[in-house]
């Protein structure tokens, strides 16, 4: 059971992220990693609509036939979507001017709709939940990863405006890295989320390559020393 | 969720029609909910938004009422009415404030205007926009003080055919690498003052609160931008 749950979490995190793995949510990844706080914004609004689609998912699992079930995931999604920016509009709206315009994106994420159709409504609801929380930290990390890549390179500072999205407290995040930086426009710009994100693509499959190679090398030591076994 | 065997009604038209039927309503009722919740928050925060870029633009002495409040709506022929807020201080207006827009390069752009009685900007800021980051965005007042050299000018103290980038023989700087925006910006506030001189009277008359149509059809003639 406990495995399960690692499993999960590993999937969502790394092995199966939604972004370095799947290649989903481009769409709204490009258009918000423009600085970190945005991308943190957009991952948490993210996360909490993947979160509470698998729970609903789970839930009606039984109810729902096979035939329809692609409609009425939409419907939950959306339903959930517009709720967020309505919420957000209202009780966080300093952030909502920033990201009102991506929050109908989230729609569009097809991560959602996926993670809905092949995990959410084949499980019961506390691992579904818990998917939909892995899977949104998942595209959260990229989208801040990308935010503090592309807003260093593009504007020389990190975290700009976080202490509208965290408060106050969190104003200490706010850098300025290069001081009077006149700015690197290719990376703010969508093209240079792309070629940020095929960086960090490569970057994940050397990361992969190299721990193969180590599992391959542990292996072969293995098999010549009993021994460890034991231990590994 | 498939079941090896699946009960025969679960296959039917109708179950399904229903099923989704019911969900729809569902997620209407949902959303009717949500909406009815957040609407007054939302109007309130919209207002919190006027005011504050009000007061970014009209300076505090200008005025001691409440600057959302009773505000002038005027309707160009044609076009959608202007709302005109107005900045009094014992019964004279001092300050007149509305929102104007422009043609940038990547679509429409929205402005706060504010002038005083005697037409003299008295500051400018930007609502929204969609220029290019870093090339056309150097009207928002946090990158660049560009905006800021707008302030105290008007259609008396600078000559009309020195309201133009210093490239087409003007007044302005124009932005590195970006001539349309600031372009777009110049001809947007021009339009504006002159709608002003035009309707001086009008809209410096404090007991008028609306105005029909027709009587605004002659005065507004050459605002055709404000659409």
């Amino acid at each position: 059971m406990n495995n399960d749950y690692r499993r999960i979490a590993k999937d969502g995190l790394w092995d199966n992220n939604i972004v370095f793995t799947q290649s989903l949510a481009l769409c709204p990844l490009l258009a918000v990693s423009s600085t970190a706080s945005n991308g943190l914004g957009m991952g948490l609004a993210s996360t909490f609509v993947m979160i509470t689609s698998g729970m609903i998912v789970a839930m009606l699992r039984e109810l729902i036939t096979p035939q329809i079930r692609i409609p009425i995931f939409i419907l939950i999604i959306a339903t959930l979507v517009t709720l967020v920016d309505l919420w957000m509009n209202a009780w966080l709206h300093d952030l909502h001017k920033i990201l009102g315009l991506f929050i109908p994106l989230i729609v569009t994420n097809c991560a959602i709709l996926g993670r809905a159709e092949s995990f959410a409504s084949r499980n019961r609801v506390l691992p579904a939940m818990f998917d939909g929380l892995m899977m949104g930290l998942g595209f959260t990390m990229v989208l801040v990863i990308l935010g503090i890549v592309r807003e260093g390179l593009g504007s020389g500072t990190l975290f700009a405006n976080a202490s509208l999205l965290l408060g106050s407290w969190a104003a200490f995040l706010e850098l300025e890295i290069i001081s009077d930086y006149k700015g690197f426009l290719l990376i703010i710009l969508p093209p240079g989320g792309f070629l940020v994100l095929g960086f960090l693509m490569a970057a994940k499959r050397l990361i992969d390559d190299a721990q193969e190679k180590r599992q391959a090398l542990k292996n072969t030591d293995v098999s010549t020393d009993n021994a460890s076994l034991v231990n590994s | 969720m498939k079941t090896p065997r699946e009960a025969e009604y679960r296959k039917r038209v109708g179950y399904q029609a229903a099923l989704l039927g019911g969900f729809s309503s569902l997620a209407t009722i949902f959303l009717v909910m949500g909406n009815i919740s957040t609407k007054e928050p939302i109007l309130i925060r919209h207002q919190e938004d006027l005011q504050n870029s009000l007061a970014e633009v009209i300076p505090a002495d200008y005025y001691n009422n409440n600057l959302v409040e009773n505000p002038l709506q005027l309707v160009p022929p044609g076009g959608k009415s202007i709302t005109f807020y107005r900045g009094t201080k014992n019964n004279r207006i001092n300050a007149l404030a509305w929102e104007i827009s422009g043609q940038g390069y990547a679509g429409k752009m929205r402005f706060i205007l504010a002038v005083d009685n005697s037409g003299n900007i008295l500051g400018i800021r930007v609502l929204s926009h969609t220029e290019t980051p870093g090339l056309g965005d150097k009207m928002e007042v946090e990158k660049d003080d560009w905006i800021l050299k707008f302030n105290g000018l008007s259609l008396d103290k600078l000559p009309q055919e020195q309201w133009q980038v210093k490239k087409d023989g003007g007044h302005f700087d124009a932005f590195t690498g970006a001539t349309i925006t600031p372009r777009g910006i110049i001809k947007a506030i021009v339009d504006a003052l002159k709608f002003f001189r035009k309707n001086q009277t009008e809209l410096l008359t404090l007991n008028i609160k609306k105005r029909s149509a027709p009587n605004v059809a002659k005065l507004t003639t050459g605002a055709s931008s404000h659409e």
